[in-house]
């Protein structure tokens, strides 16, 4: 993909995290893989449970599926990946709903607002991936605005504004997931502030 | 016709007054409900509305005339009711003797007595909760015996006792997951339920699939998209037809006569064709099945190797006995999103070619081969991958799936169209992710191109000649709503951003009347009678394509106000005495 330009697929967004991963070197990278997809049982309940206190993060997809996100897995300003949590022995991952994805991106802590910063570490933000609108995965990016785009129906969030609607029908900013690092790896602070998703409709 | 007058006017008073005649319905059941049979459906009687586009034939056509083109000035709402719930409100109420039957957005039925509007049941297919909509809409729900069929986002095919709402089966077609998804209104045929899926934007393969309208069991499918050692799977290359698009999302017709089915089909996935060579059959075209066993007798392919997004899945207009240079075929008359009218003949054999011509601004064809009607396309306006390339229609196209209506009164055809609209667009290899969008594009170049100071315009055509007869220009509007002709000869539709409800004289083009409802108008309006009072009906309900189409136009030097108000709600009108 070009610089400066929108997309809206996260296989062209794990690319720049490829490269990242790569300078680390092969042992660190291989290190942070997560063997099998989810060591539970595909029916474990707690693989539908929302991403809990304690829980590490790995990638959803792309070369990296499985592995550790990191210190090191994101530049500033690169595009944003999709996630899910783990749970701390790794032997859970939360993958029972799509409602607990996660998409994470890194920025300038200084290009933060206060809410935004106390739920970053190192840069690292995660917020939840479903739009508030029709749920679609928001995986699209502007980099020169530093903007979230939901490719459905056109909704973008503020990732430094804790995700607050900047254009688009959405109705609300995607659900916060304070983050914290321990050891260089990304662990989750608290749980999700903000509903996740869309409102019911009521008749 | 004094009697009739006096009738109605007696109807219209009750109605008014909160309805002191014949009421056919209790509250919270239907009494006395009219099975609906082939016979039925084949020959319906004029005030009721028990298909899509009312018969078989897709004429969108209504033979009441009591109200016309002289009282049509005196329209005037006898009630509303508001479903709720907001986004595209795109269903025609369906109406069998006084009942209706509205489908809504978030997978919703509603029962109301169609004189007075009183509600009777509601019936709410729960969403999961993980649910993504990339066109939460519905189209209306199938009838047959007394049973209502409910196509939903989440991919179930959901049957429902019309008497009482009560669910009666519920079968899973494929995985709403997975990107497929369905929003169509059923077509009934001979007990059979048929359905086409939706999807193409997340590669899927399309497919058209029939189901036992008694027990929910699935009874043939056939794909829109061939494996490569069957008919014309040697028009794709390597696994590009695993994933090759050519959803069916719009109601098929049917002639009874030759016992066929035609089923518009569309996009090839994802949209620049450089990323699925070949011509990519059968995506972007009319394919004929036998309803009885879903075999496919014919195809026609509007446009070959799609590039532009241009769903065909809008079924052509039956029209028997149409001339054509001193010979009467039997034709397909499609109003296209490339732009082009096309006709075509139904043979005993299958579909043929007749002719083609544009109906609105297209650079993407240079010609069509004469013979065949084949497009030569202009590789200048042909979007592919790394380039921006500008084409007109955008992929909205010259008319969406709103529908066309046609007349056999005035012999004219209907086309909500959008002329002047053209767009740029820039192909991107994406990776396939399940679930997720997979455009082939990136969107941030996508721009619309509004040429003059109109895009929508409602345009008259009598396809026998292949002329247009007379058109009406909307200014600064899309124009995205089906189209309804009445006995009356007028001509109803919405679609304009000013949540304007107009009705034209069908002759002349001439604007009668209009009214601003509480949001824009998506749906298709219908015409039905209730006790001697003839009433036209329509879900006013903005959203989705719509809303798209406004969010660009807003961008442009056009400056638009993207808001529209959302919110739906059923609207019945009838001539004040």
């Amino acid at each position: 993909m070009t610089k400066g330009k929108r997309t809206d697929n996260m296989a062209c967004c794990s690319d720049p995290v490829r490269r990242s991963l790569l300078q680390l070197g092969a042992a660190a990278t291989t290190a942070a893989l997560l063997p099998g997809r989810a060591r539970a049982d595909d029916e474990d309940p707690r693989r539908m449970e929302r991403p809990q206190v304690g829980d590490f993060l790995v990638f959803a997809g792309g070369d990296q599926e499985g592995a550790l996100i990191i210190e090191g897995a994101l530049n500033v300003g690169e595009e944003p990946v999709l996630a899910w949590a783990t749970d701390p022995s790794r032997k859970v991952l939360r993958d029972g709903s799509r409602l607990n994805q996660v998409l994470v991106v890194r920025l300038d802590p200084s290009t933060m607002d206060d809410e935004t910063k106390s739920h970053a570490a190192a840069g690292f933000l995660a917020y939840s991936a479903i739009c508030t609108h029709m749920q679609c995965p928001v995986t699209g990016w502007i980099p020169e605005k530093r903007i979230l785009h939901c490719p459905c129906h056109q909704s973008e969030y503020d990732p430094s504004q804790d995700a607050k609607v900047v254009d688009g029908p959405a109705p609300r900013p995607l659900a916060a997931l304070p983050l914290k690092m321990v050891d260089g790896k990304l662990q989750v602070a608290e749980q999700f502030i903000g509903k996740i998703g869309m409102n019911k409709q009521t008749m | 016709m004094i009697g009739l007058r006096q009738t109605a006017k007696a109807s219209l008073m009750a109605a008014l007054l909160g309805s002191v005649g014949m009421v056919p319905a209790m509250a919270g059941e239907v009494s006395n409900y009219s099975p609906v049979t082939q016979q039925r459906l084949e020959n319906p009687e004029p005030g009721n509305w028990l298909l899509y586009r009312r018969t078989y034939d897709g004429h969108e056509y209504s033979p009441l005339k009591q109200i016309n083109t002289s009282n049509v000035k005196d329209l005037v709402p006898v009630w509303t009711f508001a479903t709720g719930v907001n986004e595209g409100h795109e269903a025609p109420p369906m109406v069998n003797n006084g009942v209706m039957f509205v489908a809504t957005p978030y997978n919703q039925v509603i029962a109301l007595d169609a004189k007075t509007g009183d509600l009777i049941w509601r019936y709410k297919h729960p969403i999961p909760e993980d649910l993504f909509q990339l066109h939460p809409t519905s189209r209306g729900v199938g009838m047959w015996q007394d049973k209502l069929f409910l196509a939903a986002t989440d991919d179930h095919l959901i049957a429902i006792d019309a008497k009482t709402g009560k669910e009666l089966w519920n079968t899973k077609v494929q995985d709403y997951k997975k990107g497929q998804y369905l929003t169509l209104e059923p077509l009934v045929v001979k007990g059979k339920v048929l359905i086409g899926g939706s999807g193409g934007e997340y590669g899927v393969r399309g497919y058209v699939a029939a189901f036992d309208a008694d027990t929910g069991k699935e009874l043939w499918r056939t794909y829109t998209v061939p494996e490569p050692n069957q008919p014309g799977g040697n028009t794709w290359q390597g696994d590009a037809w695993k994933t090759g698009g050519g959803s069916a999302w719009i109601t098929g017709n049917y002639d009874p006569k030759r016992n066929i089915v035609y089923w518009g089909t569309g996009n090839a996935a994802p949209w620049p064709g450089d990323q699925h060579p070949g011509d990519n059959l059968f995506t972007t075209s009319v394919i004929a099945l036998n309803p009885d066993d879903g075999k496919m007798v014919g195809y026609h392919q509007y446009h070959q190797n799609d590039s532009w997004d241009w769903d065909e899945i809008d079924a052509p207009i039956l029209i028997n006995n149409m001339d054509d240079k001193g010979q009467q075929i039997d034709a397909l008359v499609h109003p296209a999103r490339d732009g082009y009218l096309w006709v075509l003949k139904r043979t005993p054999t299958g579909i043929e070619f007749v002719s083609g011509k544009p109906y609105v601004g297209q650079n993407a064809f240079k010609g069509i081969e004469p013979e065949t009607g084949r497009p030569i396309v202009d590789p200048e306006h042909k979007p592919t991958t790394g380039k921006d390339v500008s084409f007109c229609p955008s992929l909205w196209g010259g008319k969406d799936w709103p529908s066309a209506s046609y007349s056999p009164d005035t012999k004219l055809v209907y086309i909500p169209a959008n002329n002047n609209m053209c767009e740029v667009m820039r192909g991107e290899k994406q990776q396939l992710v399940v679930g997720q969008l997979w455009l082939g594009a990136n969107l941030d170049s996508m721009k619309l191109i509004p040429e003059v100071d109109h895009i929508g315009e409602l345009q008259a055509w009598d396809p026998a000649t292949g002329k247009q007869a007379w058109v009406h220009k909307f200014p600064k509007t899309q124009l995205f709503a089906s189209t309804l002709a009445t006995g009356g000869d007028l001509v109803f539709v919405g679609g304009t951003n000013d949540r304007m409800f107009h009705a034209f004289n069908a002759k002349t083009g001439d604007l009668l009347w209009q009214m601003k409802t509480n949001s824009g108008i998506m749906a298709m309006p219908v015409a039905y009678e209730v006790d001697g009072t003839e009433y036209i009906a329509v879900q006013s309900g903005w959203g989705v394509d719509a809303q798209r189409i406004q969010d660009m136009l807003a961008k442009t030097d056009w400056k638009l106000d993207p808001d529209v108000p959302q919110g739906g709600v059923v609207w019945v009108f009838a001539v004040k005495h």
